[in-house]
């Protein structure tokens, strides 16, 4: 069974749900499926299914990179750290120094996306710099 | 304008039905709405039609074909196009070492007990984990755009 078989469900809800530039290619033994999601919703189900195939993420054969689209500068996204407040530093990078904190469910302003792991946000306190993507949930 | 160009070719038709000029300028009046058509070339000689060309995929060419064929006074189509092949999917992009190595750190960092290396794009997992937040960790480390990833952790 070939990679794009295995992981065929993935694909084919991918392009069911919507993702756009949506591209599965296979080169030394990994599927590489890359692609932007209309909603954070969709890139949760597709990761249900990954994790359905392949149970742990064991197999090593699949890198998915699907990110969420659509989040404007100006949108809204919530700190979602496990408790602790969220570090908001000078530039992208944990060796940037710290210029301010957001609190654990607090709501802050996207101003722009220097990557996909660095975003520039802004909290109601007016402190301004980058915090890190993955704690910060889009609200719709 | 379609009702037009069917009187047309109807008052065109002679004893040995209708004429290879008439039935070009009814391909070239078709070729004006239809823009898969334009890029192609059609020779008329006694009804054939011979077309050549490049379509973009085979429903297309199909379509002009059909499209020929409607045409009154063609007797058979020599559909000679070729379909464009789509372009080769451009290679997967992998984040160079050192660049990975400091955003993997990253990544991991939240996650106590879990470590990582980097050796030619490759990410290897090991310590361990709970399985709730394992999800969380691999979908913050296929955004790094590694080769691959091997996932060595213990599952509390």
């Amino acid at each position: 069974m070939t990679l794009q078989d295995k992981y065929r469900e993935l694909t084919d809800a991918a392009k069911q749900y919507g993702v756009t530039g949506l591209q599965a290619r296979e080169q030394d033994g990994v599927l590489y499926i890359d692609g932007e999601s209309p909603a954070g919703t969709v890139k949760d189900a597709l990761w249900k299914i990954y994790e359905k195939l392949d149970p742990d993420f064991r197999s090593g054969d699949l890198v998915m990179n699907i990110n969420v689209s659509g989040l404007a500068s100006g949108s809204k996204a919530k700190v979602v750290t496990q408790t602790s407040n969220l570090n908001i530093r000078k530039g992208p990078g944990t060796d940037q120094p710290i210029v301010g904190k957001a609190a654990h469910h607090e709501i802050v302003t996207l101003i722009s996306k220097s990557s996909d792991q660095w975003w520039l946000i802004r909290t109601d306190d007016g402190e301004e710099g980058y915090a890190y993507a993955q704690y910060l949930s889009p609200e719709p | 304008m379609p009702v037009v160009s069917v009187a047309f070719i109807m008052f065109t038709i002679n004893g040995c039905g209708v004429k290879d000029s008439t039935i070009k300028a009814a391909i070239a009046e078709q070729s004006k709405t239809m823009t898969d058509m334009s890029a192609l070339n059609f020779d008329v000689q006694k009804g054939v039609v011979t077309i050549t060309g490049e379509c973009k995929d085979e429903a297309t060419k199909a379509m002009v074909e059909n499209s020929v064929k409607s045409i009154k006074g063609v007797t058979s189509v020599v559909n000679n196009t070729t379909v464009t092949p789509p372009p080769a999917p451009a290679p997967v992009v992998i984040t160079a070492d050192d660049p990975l190595t400091i955003a993997v750190t990253d990544a991991i960092k939240a996650y106590t007990g879990v470590s990582a290396t980097v050796q030619d794009g490759v990410i290897t997992l090991t310590g361990e984990i709970k399985k709730a937040d394992l999800p969380k960790l691999m979908m913050s480390l296929n955004s790094l755009k590694p080769k691959k990833i091997s996932n060595q952790l213990t599952i509390k």
